[in-house]
């Protein structure tokens, strides 16, 4: 708070300070490979997707107060139009400045289906039947592939094309200017990129009218629905932003795996990224991207727990997957038990001054 | 038509398994208004401790009716415990918050038993040593056996035996007291923690009765068993009208007929186009189809917009 | 980084000299008395496969498999291209998750690993093999069985298990000559392998004149197939075919007998396990029959020391792809030793024109990086054991159904196992 108000104060050192944290963001993959490998540039490229995945869902459930237990769906539907669309699946290879707006717009529509005869729903009601929706779209990717094979079914969908910028791809090494950029730093820049973007659409959504409505939407529908916000068409259109969100970021993830298939859009996947919003405090975008880059990082550090424990007990007592679930499990519990806001909750100040405004 | 009838009884029998597991969610629905998205786990703990108890007594020579006595009993103890128990820790704290925070920790609970139950059980399935020896009914040619027709008469009549409790005990009346409005219930002399605990612990048995049966039809128990089946008894709960114990009972059923018909005729039905594949989706489409016409379900009241 | 490393190995090849110096006393080499540190290169070879998870059990056996073969060869003292190698595990866990399989397999290539045995899962091994390949790294799968794994063209994609496209139709064919089948229902699992093998199953069926009176699905999560299993009565089949592993296949079983349905049932690798006869109970698994790639475990030349090894060394049973794992390593090894190097650039062309006796039969590749056919042994439930039954040697390979079929006719089902085991030793 402190250190904020004076950096806000002082235009030169907050001007310091987002270099600061550029030139860290751009040296981030090369510091990272000479500190501890390649892998973990890899790692950081999966936790950029998640920090899109996890702010989209904040849209939904942080900014408009609606429990989406589906929105892997969302990922999903953003990945397989990448994939169907840049693969030899139906040897069409379409470019991704094509692809990219076009699962987003994919997503929004299944959004805005999904939406329109379910938003009168009571909060609890909602949160299943987006449940459902997210197993649907689940069995309908592995199904669809009989009579007529559309998504080659449980096999999944291989070599799809990367990203090609300007006839260079993203998936191979180059070197520029003497500096070699190997495909997961190439990625790196592009994930960093479009995350930027959905932290700062993110953000001015949050201060804007559109967001200040989903808020009192939240907090009071009854009572926003009275001060004359159109409640239905404005839950709509959440879920079609955050709908567009995830979208955006399973195209991306589809050109970066090369690879998809229905094992990757499991009811878990939901829940982690629920999980990420929650850990982070629902509502605010620094908390949601703490939480995405947290919920990342740790299960790859926990990985270390299964040999920890050979080597000092002489056998493996909890399976690091199952340690990862159960934190998850208690970090969800405990949250809501002792830190509703999340671990970095949305301060109270600029609630105030919103009220201050908007009234 | 033998084949008409067989489907019939699957689809009875099934549906009176999700019958069993829906009374816990419309139970607890009717009184909070909170979906336990944790009652398919706690069935799930009651089938895993009844396997447990029956593969240390069958080893042991024990008689099998003994053995199902003492493993029913031990799996609807553990479970009433656990509902007790979660309610205390996870929700009653929360019953002033804002609605998304119990829905929240309810979906924490629900991972924390499966994996709970992963360390405890293992995550390979688990198989029932043999113990019950069902005798075979023939019904115009489709086999019913008397295991499967104990699963039906005891959904129904546990279902009869808590509509006379709700509607004839003094218990009964503070439950429907505190459904209508809790603080105006604890105003006039009900214990409303009391009652809601109460609830807790009668959901949570019969859910271990639930599991159960399920580990006695099938022969098989699995720490990620409850999942699917808790959220195909919300189903039939909606469907039913959730919050009405009769409802559970007819939507589990119409649930359990409408998937066994389904994945028997839509196959020929629709030339190929559907499968069996197709099944899981059925409950789901159901679910939506019956939100979006009629949210108060088949027998609920229209005060559908309670909250 | 450099020190500790370059102690290790002098360390190491001390003990291992120390160690073959004491284990062969006709030949003691005598240069390895002299600390000939330099000489010794050491060389990591990457494991993945899930170690935590649901299919533990199963990762695990592949990565001890490979650990077994590591041993050995460090044992043998290999020499490659005139220098003494020391050979080194690295294992990975990919949690059976296409996602994280990509880290891992970076990891692996981040350790400089020469080559790779992985991954379990065919969701798995897919992902990573672009990484392998952009590598130059060479990757054998000890099981994914997956057509499209081998199909992307790339020079470094191999596997030492016979894909789903040549395990259905050995099964089918079966099904036709032995077993007399007529009329067959088929049920998949909705998972990749499942689907695989019921769609090949299938095919192949057709072609030889069988009817497919009925075309199911489940789920690998189900346990209620009453009425599926309702539907394939009403149709009075001969034989019902089941693509998927266990716990579908045990209870689906004891449904089966519970409605009366009187037909064989039949499956693949993924039911043959003893959990299989406890799900579906003793009574209604007898009789019941699946196929498992390969010669029966003890048939397997070398088959018996390698079973006697692995117990000894880890105290359990091999479970399914321990021998693959094993074998893996040692085609690895064989090409490296041809190639004079242990450079994967340079041993990767070898891999491919591999003739290896391993412990699973004989090992060689086609030009996809498939394993050219070797026995299929279908196994049957008597006394509520797996004993085998059949070794069917396909002639047909991996032809597509219709070629298949009309190779077929003399398809030599050897009808004793010896002298399959005899032919396959060859």
């Amino acid at each position: 708070m402190n250190l904020s108000a004076k950096v806000s104060g002082n235009p030169q050192l907050r001007w310091a300070l987002w270099a600061a944290i550029a030139l860290l963001l751009l040296t981030l993959p090369f510091a990272t490979e000479a500190l501890f490998g390649r892998s973990w540039v890899r790692i950081i490229d999966i936790a950029l997707l998640f920090v899109m995945l996890a702010l989209g869902l904040n849209i939904v459930v942080g900014f408009a107060g609606l429990l989406d237990l589906g929105y892997i769906a969302f990922f999903a539907v953003g990945a397989y139009g990448y994939a169907l669309l840049a693969s030899p699946q139906f040897a069409v290879h379409w470019p991704f400045y094509v692809l990219l707006p076009l699962g987003a717009a994919a997503a929004a529509v299944f959004g805005i289906l999904l939406g329109a005869p379910t938003l009168r729903l009571r909060g609890d009601y909602l949160a299943i039947v987006t449940l459902g929706f997210g197993e649907i779209i689940r069995v309908l990717l592995n199904n669809l592939n009989r009579p007529v094979n559309i998504t080659n079914g449980p096999r999944g969908i291989t070599l799809i094309d990367p990203i090609q910028l300007g006839g260079v791809s993203l998936a191979q090494t180059h070197e520029i200017a003497g500096i070699t950029l190997p495909a997961v730093h190439n990625y790196y820049y592009v994930f960093l990129f479009c995350a930027v973007l959905t932290i700062a659409i993110s953000l001015r959504l949050q201060h804007s009218r559109i967001g200040r409505a989903w808020m009192a939407i939240r907090d009071d529908e009854l009572a926003a629905s009275a001060m004359g916000i159109h409640t239905r068409n404005l839950k709509l259109l959440a879920f079609a932003m955050g709908a567009t969100f995830g979208g955006v970021a399973g195209g991306l993830f589809a050109s970066f795996q090369g690879f998809v298939s229905p094992a990757s859009f499991h009811l878990i996947d939901s829940i982690m990224v629920l999980s990420m919003v929650v850990l982070g405090g629902m509502g605010n975008v620094a908390g949601v991207v703490l939480g995405a880059v947290l919920l990342t990082v740790l299960p790859e550090a926990l990985r270390y727990i299964g040999p920890l424990q050979q080597r000092l007990l002489g056998e493996v007592l909890i399976d690091p997957a199952d340690l990862r679930m159960l934190l998850f499990g208690l970090a969800l519990v405990l949250m809501m038990l002792l830190r509703p806001e999340g671990l970095w909750p949305v301060r109270r100040r600029s609630a105030k001054a919103e009220a201050a405004h908007g009234r | 038509m033998e084949i008409f009838t067989q489907q019939l009884i699957n689809g009875l029998v099934l549906g009176s398994i999700y019958a069993l597991v829906a009374l816990g969610y419309t139970m607890v629905y009717g009184i909070l208004g909170l979906i336990n998205f944790a009652h398919g786990d706690i069935t799930m703990v009651g089938a895993l401790v009844a396997l447990t108890v029956v593969q240390a007594l069958a080893a042991a020579g024990v008689p099998a009716p003994l053995v199902l006595v003492l493993a029913g009993g031990c799996a609807i103890l553990v479970c009433s415990l656990l509902g007790l128990s979660i309610e205390r820790v996870a929700y009653r704290p929360l019953r002033r918050a804002p609605r998304l925070a119990p829905l929240i920790t309810a979906i924490g609970i629900s991972i924390l038993l499966q994996y709970t139950a992963a360390l405890i059980w293992g995550k390979q399935y688990i198989a029932l040593p043999k113990l019950l020896e069902p005798a075979a009914i023939d019904i115009a040619g489709a086999q019913l056996t008397t295991l499967q027709l104990a699963i039906f008469v005891l959904a129904c009549g546990i279902m009869a035996l808590l509509l006379w409790f709700i509607k004839a005990s003094r218990m009964g009346r503070a439950m429907r007291a505190t459904e209508q409005n809790p603080d105006v219930a604890g105003l006039m002399g009900v214990n409303v923690d009391t009652v809601i605990a109460f609830t807790f612990v009668v959901g949570s048995a019969i859910g271990a009765v639930a599991g159960l049966m399920v580990v006695l039809y099938y022969g098989i128990g699995h720490y990620f068993m409850g999942f699917m089946l808790g959220l195909k008894a919300f189903t039939a709960a909606v469907l039913g009208g959730i919050g009405n114990v009769g409802g559970a009972v007819l939507g589990g059923l119409l649930l359990g007929v409408i998937e066994s018909m389904a994945s028997g005729y839509i196959g020929d039905l629709t030339g190929g186009v559907l499968g069996s594949n197709y099944r899981d989706i059925f409950a789901f489409l159901v679910l939506v189809l019956v939100l979006v016409v009629k949210p108060s379900g088949l027998l609920g009241q229209s005060g559908g917009d309670r909250a | 980084m450099h020190k500790p490393a370059l102690r290790h190995t002098l360390i190491a090849s001390l003990v291992a000299a120390l160690l073959a110096a004491c284990g062969q006393e006709a030949p003691p080499p005598p240069k390895a008395e002299a600390p000939k540190a330099p000489e010794v290169i050491t060389v990591k070879i990457g494991a993945a496969s899930p170690l935590t998870g649901p299919q533990a059990h199963i990762g695990i056996d592949i990565r001890n498999g490979v650990q077994l073969a590591i041993d050995d060869a460090n044992a043998a003292n290999v020499e490659i291209g005139g220098k003494k190698v020391k050979f080194e595990i690295v294992a990975e866990d990919d949690e059976a998750n296409p996602t994280k399989a990509t880290t891992v397999a970076q990891k692996l290539v981040d350790a400089k690993v020469a080559a790779v045995v992985g991954h379990f899962n065919s969701g798995a091994s897919i992902p990573a093999s672009k990484i392998y390949a952009d590598a130059g790294i060479p990757q054998i799968s000890p099981a994914s069985t997956n057509p499209d794994y081998t199909l992307k063209g790339y020079k470094t994609t191999f596997r030492v298990v016979a894909h789903d496209g040549q395990q259905g139709p050995v099964l089918a064919r079966f099904a036709a000559k032995t077993l007399g089948a007529k009329t067959v229902a088929v049920i998949d699992d909705s998972t990749a392998y499942g689907q695989g093998l019921a769609d090949n199953f299938e095919a192949t069926a057709k072609s030889l004149g069988m009817k497919v009176v009925a075309r199911e699905h489940t789920t690998d999560k189900d346990t209620d197939f009453k009425a599926i299993l309702t539907k394939i009565k009403g149709r009075k089949p001969d034989l019902i075919m089941f693509g998927g592993i266990d716990p579908q296949a045990g209870p689906m079983v004891k449904q089966m007998k519970d409605l009366g349905i009187k037909a064989k049932y039949i499956g693949g690798d993924g039911m043959q396990t003893p959990n299989f006869i406890k799900l579906a109970g003793e009574a209604a698994a007898e009789g019941v029959m699946a196929s498992i790639p390969g010669l029966p475990k003890d048939q397997m030349p070398g088959g018996k020391a390698f079973l006697e090894k692995f117990k000894a060394k880890f105290n359990q049973e091999v479970e399914l792809f321990a021998p693959m794992g094993y074998d893996a390593v040692m085609v690895f090894i064989d090409a490296m030793k041809r190639a004079g190097s242990t450079d994967p650039a340079k041993f990767l062309p070898e891999v491919g024109k591999t003739n290896y006796q391993g412990v699973i039969g004989p090992i060689a590749f086609d030009d996809k990086g498939d394993l050219k056919v070797g026995p299929i042994t279908i196994y049957v439930v008597k006394g509520g054991k797996w004993e085998p039954l059949e070794i069917v040697k396909p002639e047909g390979d991996a032809a597509p159904a219709a070629t298949a079929a009309a190779g077929s006719a003399p398809a030599a089902t050897a009808p004793a196992a010896p002298a399959a085991a005899e032919a396959a030793k060859k």
